[in-house]
């Protein structure tokens, strides 16, 4: 069973979101995907600074025999990547959802938010 | 003669086995109409006795003059140890090793070539081999164009004292891709393309430029200052070298203050033999940052269950097979076999056999230059440094003197008049290490006379 | 070892290069390495030993049956290695004049011949250097000629979920967009979302046939028919072309462009992962496209055909002629078999196949698609053995390595979960495909009794199990000199 934080708002395609008091969105992929994919071996992270919309790929997440990528679950401004990942790749295997955050949003559209599932939603989605 | 073991019982057998009448049961799924009884186009089969016969009287026809062209590929010895190993079956019959544990020959030998590709041209890293130079070049282009996320152009300023045949070959492959291929002209008395004429097509965002040292006359490209200028401003480099010759000549990875992004090539000299145009290999370097825009396969070391070290190969969620649409490229095979032979050569023949084999290149070269050049109507045609070959002027067209030179057992060079009209008569010529005195001073009494004979011929058509 | 590790300083091979040490003094100064490269310095037995080692430690088809699905591992006659290595054609070099040449360019013009007529093509060009590079070509003709007709709109390229990597890959690089049509259980490709998935954005699909699921796609003239209905136009991806050799052509099931795996279908050598080679034909209305080089004859001459004579084509792909050694490697193996042989290659290749299905379905594996007839491959999914003894088929492939068989493609085509794909050839006798079946027998009784023995496989060869993850997180690329 993967761990679907009750806090957090997800994507169908495993992003979860979190959003913080200084009003940016803070955003990774879920326990559930990390499982998928297997050990990560490469994250490649986007460009702060980089302007994307929602549902754009901007990020590329390797395993040893699987690539994903990650989808903007909102549109924005990356304000700030995690560079721990860099070296470290494995923390999202081990702390998806703290640790293992990939970046950070400035949003642009809040009210694209509300496209977005909760856990029990999420929940549901990744039993099927 | 197909190669089918099959006896008639065994045929039976396995027919009873599937529950099948005939062989051609077998094809039932396959609409009736649309069926061929055979194909009567194809020749009857031969034995290897009668093919034998036929291609040793077609290899007969094509039997070499002695050769002074380069261009791209090139004449040298090769030890008999190199492709008498190449050809065992383990590595000649085996396929790309997915089966890591039951292909550490392979995935070892590529791991070393890898190691002496990066050695030779003082890159920190090298993939296991694309098609050829030209098409090497051409992903190199692409990596590029991924590798260079600040830039927003596309742009790639390509001077044409690259191999014509490399610039066709890589507008074919990235042309469908939105990336212009920009062409900077080059000096006609020095024969380089200066740095004045990238500067003056750079504009305000170029991603890449190109440089092929020696380049394509042979002449010695200003790569330091190039290299540097583009660095300082944002664009990735791309150098195009013949591998052998950077035993001797500074390598790409130490042009400039910080070496090139990029290096590719063609690795024929490396232990291909000439062959009819290949199968060659290119090679493909470039720097640690861009290792993940590498396209094709690499070999990376690990180690096993027990400890024990071990290769296999690696960064493969940048391919094809994983990465589907979103891929480096869709290569997938690499020239495994003559990477296998390079390896080896390189080996057998060491950093020293290298380094005099370049050397004799050159020194051949220079030597049939300056003899050629004291025939009356032939002159160098370019003022700048050379290395191993180099562009000569006739008093005649080229189309006329070369087959007479022909005639006469010699390949005399390449013609350069239908991609370099501006050069007037002139053609590329090249004497490898294998070129002897003899044969020098056979090909100079040649052209002596070819051209004696020529100019006798234009002064009687003057007269008349 | 690694043959840097048996490196001394000062060792060499002396009689393997020029004994003089020539002049270097006309060149710049600072255009020369300054420091020599770090290559291996050992002795010509040296190398010779430590190569000829390495090789023992692959399995190849001249060592091993090597069933690997999709990539026909048949044996490679040495005949055609001995005389493609002829004087004549090895130190031909590739700029030589054409009179200098009719023998080699003889060879390629028949070879161009024979490919049409083996596949019911208009036209040949030899000159792609791989599968994918003929995959590149053909997509790049079908986008040359819908822009030559002033057809813009035409932006997409279909492919099956089923399809090879490749596919999708080429596609990109030609500059379209991919859409993936699904596959049925049937094997066949569902006609109704294709319908829905064609329009006037449409420039092709890509299909291979048989499919990669091992069966021949039943509906292909009413998929021909849909797709040239809408204008586009179809790709034959011809990895699979050992099944149907002899038998049906695809330019008579209505493709319009075709690659052909010489490496495959016409034997030449994998050689660890090429040189392969992917010569492409087409229809009438493509060959204006075909890339170049490509040989002509007038009367009894034969030549090249160059940009002027061939003004639309997409051009180039190599700096000469392609993998030329290659290419007479298919000659010779193509003249060798003639036409009754190459017949053969399809009708033995499909018995092998089809009875190596029947019995494994008699030793009670579960087959991909059991309903319908195998072409040259098939597939056995291991999901009930995987789920019931708790081995993979990647188990089940490192387990075959011990006992002689070169494993089969795994986890291929992406669609059947836990799956074999086997393919044994036409060149396999009986006694081998029994004791391959008989080997996946007891790997099953192993799994049973010893499940270690299975999950723990190979035991038997240089190394064990690798560590991929440690090989993809802490690079090791090359060789350093240790400081």
């Amino acid at each position: 069973m993967s761990e679907v934080p009750a806090e957090l708002r997800y994507t169908k395609s495993h992003e979860w979101v979190r959003e913080e008091d200084d009003g940016t969105i803070t955003v990774g992929i879920t326990d559930h995907a990390q499982g998928l994919l297997g050990d990560l071996v490469f994250v490649e992270l986007p460009e702060v600074g980089a302007d994307m919309a929602v549902d754009d790929a901007c990020c590329v997440i390797e395993s040893v025999k699987a690539a994903s990528d990650v989808y903007m679950p909102i549109s924005g401004e990356i304000v700030e990547v995690n560079e721990l990942l860099n070296d470290e790749p494995e923390i999202i295997n081990s702390s998806p959802f703290d640790d293992g955050w990939i970046f950070k949003v400035q949003p642009s559209a809040e009210q694209e938010l509300d496209n977005l599932m909760d856990a029990d939603a999420y929940q549901s989605e990744i039993e099927d | 003669m197909p190669f089918v073991p099959h006896t008639e019982d065994e045929i039976k057998q396995m027919l009873a086995t599937i529950g099948a009448s005939s062989i051609d049961d077998l094809f039932d799924e396959i609409p009736v109409h649309l069926r061929v009884d055979g194909l009567p186009g194809v020749p009857e089969g031969m034995t290897e006795m009668d093919i034998t016969r036929l291609m040793t009287q077609r290899a007969a026809k094509d039997a070499n003059a002695v050769c002074f062209i380069g261009a791209g590929a090139y004449e040298h010895h090769i030890p008999a140890a190199v492709w008498q190993i190449t050809t065992r079956g383990e590595y000649y019959s085996a396929y790309t090793p997915y089966q890591a544990e039951a292909s550490q020959g392979t995935l070892q030998l590529i791991y070393e070539y890898q190691s002496m590709m990066t050695a030779l041209t003082a890159m920190d890293v090298s993939n296991a081999s694309m098609y050829d130079g030209a098409s090497a070049l051409a992903e190199a282009v692409l990596m590029a164009v991924r590798g260079n996320r600040k830039s927003k152009s596309r742009k790639i300023l390509m001077p044409n004292t690259v191999h014509p045949n490399y610039r066709r070959t890589t507008r074919a492959i990235v042309e469908g891709q939105h990336i212009e291929l920009v062409e900077v002209g080059y000096d006609l008395v020095s024969g380089t393309a200066p740095l004045s004429a990238y500067q003056a097509l750079a504009g305000d965002d170029v991603t890449a430029v190109v440089m092929q040292q020696p380049n394509f006359f042979g002449n010695m490209e200003d790569v330091d200052a190039i290299t540097d200028w583009a660095h300082a401003n944002g664009i990735l480099v791309i150098a195009v070298a013949n591998p052998l010759t950077l035993a001797v000549l500074k390598p790409p990875g130490e042009w400039g203050e910080t070496g090139v992004d990029i290096a590719c090539g063609d690795g024929q000299p490396l232990g291909a033999p000439l062959s009819s145009g290949g199968p060659y290999y290119g090679y493909l370097c470039g720097t640690q940052a861009l290792v993940r825009q590498m396209p094709g396969r690499i070999v990376g070391g690990t180690v096993d269950l027990d400890g024990r070290p071990g290769f296999t190969l690696t960064l493969q969620a940048r391919e094809q097979h994983i990465r589907r649409s979103k891929a480096t490229s869709n290569i997938c095979t690499n020239q495994g076999l003559v990477v296998t032979a390079s390896t080896i050569h390189m080996a057998i023949v060491g950093p020293e056999g290298l380094e005099k084999t370049a050397a004799a290149c050159h020194a051949n070269t220079r030597s049939l230059v300056a003899q050629l050049c004291e025939i009356d109507g032939v002159q160098r045609a370019h003022t700048a440094p050379y290395f191993h070959e180099a562009v000569l002027q006739l008093g005649a067209p080229a189309s006329q003197v070369l087959p007479a030179l022909l005639a006469k057992g010699i390949l005399g060079g390449y013609d350069l008049s239908e991609d370099y009209p501006e050069l007037g008569h002139a053609i590329l010529v090249c004497a490898t290490e294998m070129r002897s005195e003899d044969e020098i001073k056979h090909y100079v009494n040649a052209l002596t006379e070819v051209m004696s004979s020529a100019s006798a011929n234009t002064k009687i058509a003057g007269t008349v | 070892m690694l043959i840097f590790e048996h490196s001394t300083p000062g060792r060499r091979g002396a009689p393997q290069s020029p004994r003089k040490r020539a002049d270097l003094s006309d060149l710049p100064a600072g255009q020369l390495r300054k420091q020599r490269a770090a290559l291996p310095e050992v002795s010509e037995m040296q190398a010779v030993r430590h190569y000829t080692r390495l090789s023992q430690k692959n399995f190849s088809i001249d060592t091993h049956f090597y069933p690997l699905g999709s990539c026909t591992m048949k044996y490679n006659p040495r005949a055609c290695n001995s005389l493609a290595m002829l004087p004549g054609f090895l130190s031909r070099h590739p700029l030589t004049p054409e009179a200098q040449s009719q023998g080699f360019l003889a060879c390629m013009h028949e070879l161009q011949d024979m490919l049409c007529e083996a596949t019911g093509m208009a036209g040949f060009s030899l000159a792609p250097m791989a599968g994918a590079q003929g995959e590149f070509a053909g997509v790049a003709m079908i986008g040359a000629y819908h822009k030559a007709k002033g057809d813009d709109a035409r932006k997409e390229i279909l492919v099956p979920d089923a399809a090879h990597g490749t596919n999708p890959a080429t596609a990109t690089m030609c500059g379209f967009t991919v859409r993936e049509i699904p596959t049925l259980d049937n094997g066949d490709v569902d006609i109704e979302a294709l319908q829905k998935a064609v329009g006037p954005q449409t420039a092709g699909l890509m299909l291979t046939n048989p499919s990669t699921l091992g069966v021949f796609e039943r509906q292909i003239e009413t998929i021909a028919k849909i797709i040239h209905k809408a204008g586009g136009l179809l790709y034959y991806d011809g990895a699979n072309l050992n099944a149907i050799l002899g038998k049906i052509r695809p330019g008579d099931m209505g493709f319009d462009v075709i690659h052909s795996n010489l490496h495959k279908t016409f034997s030449t050598p994998h050689g660890g992962g090429g040189p392969g080679s992917g010569a492409v034909g087409v229809s009438e209305r493509l060959k204006p496209f075909l890339p170049l080089p490509m040989v002509k004859k007038t009367d009894e001459r034969y030549s090249w055909l160059s940009e002027k004579d061939s003004p639309q084509s997409i051009g180039r792909l190599s700096a000469f002629m392609g993998n030329a050694g290659v290419l007479l490697r298919a000659y010779i193996y193509m003249r060798l078999l003639g036409r009754e042989g190459m017949k053969r290659v399809a009708e033995f290749a499909t018995l092998n196949a089809n009875y190596m299905a029947a019995e494994a379905r008699r030793r009670g594996f579960q087959l991909a698609i059991p309903e319908r007839r195998s072409s040259h491959e098939f597939i056995i999914t291991l999901k009930k053995e995987a789920r019931d003894l708790h081995v993979t088929a990647m188990d089940f492939a490192k387990r075959l390595l011990d006992l002689g068989y070169h494993a089969p493609t795994t986890y291929f085509p992406l669609l059947v979960p836990e799956c074999l794909l086997i393919e044994p050839t036409e060149t396999e006798a009986k006694e081998a495909l029994d004791g391959f079946m008989d080997a996946l027998q007891q790997i099953r009784e192993e799994a049973k009794a010893n499940p270690e023995l299975v999950t723990g496989a190979p035991h038997t060869l240089p190394v064990k199990r690798l560590d991929d993850v440690r090989a993809a997180r802490q690079l090791d690329l090359c060789w350093k000199r240790k400081t």
